[in-house]
């Protein structure tokens, strides 16, 4: 164990060292940021460290997370509903209702000409009455008030509960996806997940009745119990404490926000690593980790693989969800753009490999590796860049170097995944 | 008259867009089939491989620009393009050399060479925002139009017009003659024809004295060249920008996998299949259907079945269709 | 007498940590056929897998025409004049025949023509479906495909495993006569057997593995005459 807590170690002085030469306010924001990570790539490793499911859609489940933070805080739109609401859940029920008659069709229907005829007519005709009822609805919601609202809204609860509801929103979602794909060769499935998540971003760029597509939602509400900046400014107590730490008022209602989320984060954290722990030494995890191992021996043994998958990727993908819900609330807001594979899909998956895949705490500290320099990078490679292109004279190559120098962090993530994949495999914490 | 407009229309928004469309997805789709061929994995680093050849291309491109040398009525980027996949080629084989060869060597699952390539996408991904940035370059120039949609009408006294972009017709042109030239290469050639036998039967190509460094190495500069020649196609019919071709992995996979994986001839139709999909569900059939149909049934709305936005669920939607009902793609390709 | 053309002599070695070859001889002189049969697990294949190079060897060595080969890889060992055919994925099927004949011959930097129509003389069915992809091809027409694919290195010695598994018994009495006239054009055959009693009719020498030991050695007629072979090994 001194070996783990050395490195715990290791990476906590990062955050120390970001503290007291940039700001507390930086460390506190990069250390929330790799906390969240660090919930999400508990998600991945349930799915890949417990049970070997290659799941690239990562960016997917975080956005449906994010997304019921908007459903679940912001206040419904009466007008909206009124003209629209029947329709736009009528569509939506039309649309459920075709999938699942033709699903039916197929399982009972004898394989032939005559099925293929009937699914086509089902089809076509669920998706014509569809865009029917649909359409206009949306329309008449879109048309209302379209620089505020132009959405439904939400239902206007408390944004903590859009954590756990984020959570099943994601584990809906990875229900219908498990049940299609999840029989597929991993690097099928890889595949399959990237574009899923790629397709749930553009539902959620482009469906403006929703959550306003790209056009974002500002969402001033905060889960409870995380205050205000401008409240603690004008609280005569705070003031004083802060004063008496040597932080200003701003700086320093900035500081206890971030805390008090951070120890919001951290009771999530736990509570996943507690309950993903128990499961993984329970003789539910004992099995999910023979069927990784030798998939076709567990087949062979009774064991219900494809139902066993089914379970794990649901529960991944909901920690996913929670995750993606606990950063939406911090940012306050909910832009689809913002979601890219890169940064919520494989800056996950570089987390739990580097951390060490199927070992909880590994994921733990690969997220805050990981965070820590996806974040720095990006602050520190200008500087770093300035620095190496020294000797080059003023113009604008040396301008364009320093420039880009922010992408390297891109660049140093691929090296390290590809270092760590080479010569320590099994991460920086293996599993036991 | 009017059946002749809808079919301009058609062919105008629909089938030249989707033409060349079609012919970058194949291209892309060729060379991510052909490293599954040989190397047994699937390439994530394809499409930043695409565009790390299309950076260089441009590069050279806007030097040659600058120097005054253009190639008149075709693109310059046609003359930088064999500079690019110099580049490329060379930059593929390190990546081998350095990080594949090791794995290979290893016999790791292909898994694990996914996650590596993973790696080897950020990477170059990396190198390729240092390099050139995240922003949308421009680098087409040569002729606008091989034919415009006012030269057209003026010619057939229709009132549709067609225009095929000279990118377009570029397109075309290239990618038939890169498919000639590969498929003469496989089939004629003995290089090409060892390396479809280390496809096909590994163990027996090693007894039968084919030298597997060589087809693997041969395999990476045609997926090289292929990359390259679909990202400057693509760049030039529409535009450069990093993050749009780590997108297209998703309808190049979709092509490659529609077509059967490890099957040539395969990711040439499912590039087709996919463009056409992609172009035809998201087009708004509204003028089409005008000319067409009586004026009483004219249609009112665009008659588009999805929305541009969602051209990835096309991809994607025809993906899982094949990978549900046809594993192995329409030309049957391997599973293993 | 002088030494065999080929032999694997006294050879003990495994895959692993546990032996399966327990100082095995096999040997087959010029233009002779020398077939293999045993028990199952007795290790046939295996023993000719090392006089192949593709089994490490602990003690024993393997001469090629007085030539010590023990410590050449299969490819070299090709290179050296012996062709192997293997039980299973022999061919390539998504080439065509010709093409699996071409990639036979792809060490040989000389015009193998004349070799390829000499193919095609032994089996005429394949200059029929030359163009055919060879995986299309029946069962018995693919181990001709396989045994033409070996036969283009020009070896002068062909090993083959079991290679009338799984085909009817015509394709079978139809294989050993090809594999007969091969042997009379001076090229060596060592072959594993599973229908032993059909293998030994036309072995010049046969050898019974039991447990990966030489059990019994004589020649093939012998050995069908040999009332212990004959009940242990023939059932009856």
């Amino acid at each position: 164990m001194s070996k783990n807590l050395k490195l715990f170690l290791g990476v906590a002085l990062l955050f120390v060292a970001t503290g007291f030469l940039m700001s507390w306010n930086q460390a506190l924001f990069v250390l929330n940021f790799a906390m969240v990570s660090a919930i999400m790539a508990l998600g991945v490793n349930i799915q890949w460290g417990y049970a070997g499911l290659f799941n690239t859609g990562v960016m997917g489940f975080a956005a449906l997370g994010g997304l019921s933070v908007a459903l679940v805080a912001t206040p419904p739109v009466r007008e909206a509903w009124s003209v629209g609401g029947g329709g736009i859940l009528g569509g939506l029920l039309i649309g459920l209702a075709t999938i699942a008659l033709a699903v039916t069709l197929w399982k009972r229907m004898a394989k032939g000409r005559k099925r293929s005829l009937t699914m086509l007519v089902v089809l076509v005709g669920g998706f014509i009455l569809f865009r029917w009822v649909f359409d206009p609805a949306v329309t008449a919601v879109e048309a209302i008030n379209p620089s505020i609202t132009g959405n439904l809204g939400g239902f206007g609860l408390p944004v903590l509960l859009a954590w756990p509801l984020g959570g099943l929103l994601a584990a809906g979602a990875a229900w219908a996806i498990g049940k299609t794909a999840l029989g597929l060769r991993s690097d099928y499935l890889a595949i399959a997940t990237l574009g899923i998540a790629e397709i749930i971003i553009a539902v959620m760029k482009n469906e403006d009745w929703l959550a306003r597509g790209v056009k974002m939602m500002n969402m001033a509400q905060r889960p409870w119990p995380v205050p205000y900046e401008v409240n603690l400014q004008r609280n005569e107590t705070f003031l004083s404490l802060a004063n008496s730490m040597g932080f200003d008022p701003v700086t320093g209602s900035s500081i206890f926000v971030k805390l008090v989320y951070l120890v919001m984060i951290l009771i999530v954290l736990a509570l996943v690593i507690w309950l993903s722990e128990r499961a993984l030494n329970s003789p539910w995890g004992r099995m999910m980790r023979a069927i990784r191992d030798n998939e076709d021996a567990a087949r062979a043994m009774g064991k219900d693989v494809t139902r066993r998958h089914l379970q794990v990727f649901i529960l991944g993908s909901a920690v996913i969800g929670i995750a993606g819900a606990i950063l939406t609330s911090m940012d306050g807001i909910l832009n689809p753009g913002t979601y890219q594979p890169l940064r919520f899909t494989f800056l996950i998956w570089v987390m739990v490999i580097v951390g060490g895949s199927g070992n909880n705490w590994g994921a733990v500290l690969g997220a805050m590796l990981i965070g820590w320099l996806w974040l720095m990078v990006e602050a520190l490679g200008p500087q770093v860049m300035s620095l190496v292109t020294a000797g080059l004279s003023e113009g604008p190559l040396k301008a364009h170097l320093v420039d880009s120098a922010q992408h390297m962090r891109l660049l140093t993530l691929g090296v390290i995944l590809l270092l760590v994949l080479r010569f320590s495999p099994k991460g920086l914490l293996p599993e036991k | 008259m009017d059946f002749l407009n809808a079919l301009v229309a058609f062919l105008n928004f629909v089938f030249v867009p989707g033409l060349a469309y079609g012919a970058q997805l194949a291209l892309g789709a060729l060379g991510v089939t052909l490293i599954y061929g040989i190397l047994r994995f699937s390439n994530f680093a394809h499409g930043d491989t695409m565009a790390f050849g299309t950076m260089v291309t441009i590069f050279v491109t806007w030097f040659f620009q600058s120097i005054g040398l253009t190639a008149g009525f075709l693109p310059t980027a046609l003359l930088a393009l064999p500079f690019g996949i110099l580049a490329t080629a060379v930059m593929v084989l390190a990546t081998d050399k350095v990080i594949y060869q090791f794995y290979r060597r290893q016999k790791a699952t292909p898994t694990i060479l996914v996650i590596v390539s993973m790696g080897v996408m950020f990477v170059m991904n990396g190198l390729v925002r240092l390099f050139i940035g995240v922003d949308d370059q421009n680098f087409a120039d040569g002729g606008r139009f091989l034919i415009s949609a006012g030269e057209f009408k003026a010619a057939t006294g229709l009132a549709e017009g067609l225009s095929i972009k000279g990118s377009q017709a570029v397109t075309v042109a290239t990618a038939a003659l890169t498919v000639a030239l590969l498929f003469w290469f496989l089939q004629k050639t003995r290089t090409g024809k060892s390396m479809r036998a280390f496809a096909d039967n590994e163990d027996l190509a090693l007894l039968s004295g084919i030298n597997p460094d060589r087809v693997v190495q041969v395999t990476w500069i045609i997926a090289a060249t292929l990359a390259t020649i679909a990202g400057v196609l693509y760049g030039l019919d529409k535009s450069f920008r990093p993050f749009t071709y780590f997108q297209l992995l998703l309808p190049i996979f979709a092509a490659a996998i529609v077509g059967g994986l490890g099957s040539p001839l395969g990711a040439i139709a499912g590039g087709f299949i996919i463009a056409f999909s992609e172009v035809m569900l998201t087009y708004a059939w509204k003028k089409v259907a005008t000319y067409v149909l009586p004026d009483s049934m004219a249609p009112d709305s665009l008659l588009q079945l999805m929305g541009t936005d969602y051209k990835f669920a096309v991809s994607f939607a025809i993906l899982i269709l094949v990978l549900l009902f046809l594993p192995t793609g329409l030309f049957k390709g391997k599973s293993y | 007498m002088a030494d065999p053309f080929l032999i694997g002599d006294a050879m003990t070695g495994g895959y692993g940590a546990a032996d399966i070859l327990h100082s095995c001889t096999i040997a087959v002189e010029k233009g002779e056929i020398a077939v293999i049969v045993g028990p199952n697990g007795a290790g046939k294949s295996t023993a000719m897998k090392a006089v192949f190079g593709m089994l490490k060897l602990r003690e024993g060595r393997v001469m090629l025409d007085g030539e010590d080969i023990t410590k050449l890889t299969p490819q070299a060992r090709v290179a050296k004049g012996m062709g192997f055919v293997p039980q299973t994925h022999n061919i390539f099927p998504s080439m065509t025949v010709e093409e699996n004949l071409e990639m036979g011959a792809f060490i040989r930097r000389d015009d193998f023509q004349d070799t390829m129509t000499q193919i095609y003389d032994l089996f005429p069915i394949l200059k029929d479906k030359r163009n055919q992809a060879a995986g299309e091809l029946s069962g018995g027409q693919r181990q001709q495909v396989a045994v033409g694919r070996a036969l283009m290195t020009r070896p002068k010695v062909l090993m083959l495993d079991e290679p009338t598994a799984g085909v009817s018994p015509i394709v079978m009495d139809e294989l050993f006569d090809r594999i007969i006239e091969i042997a009379r054009t001076g090229i060596s055959i060592l072959m594993v057997e599973q229908n032993a009693r059909q293998a030994l009719e036309i072995a010049d020498k046969g050898y019974v593995l039991v447990q990966g030991a030489n059990r019994f050695t004589d020649t093939g007629k012998a050995l069908m005459a040999d009332p212990e072979v004959r009940r242990s090994f023939l059932g009856g």
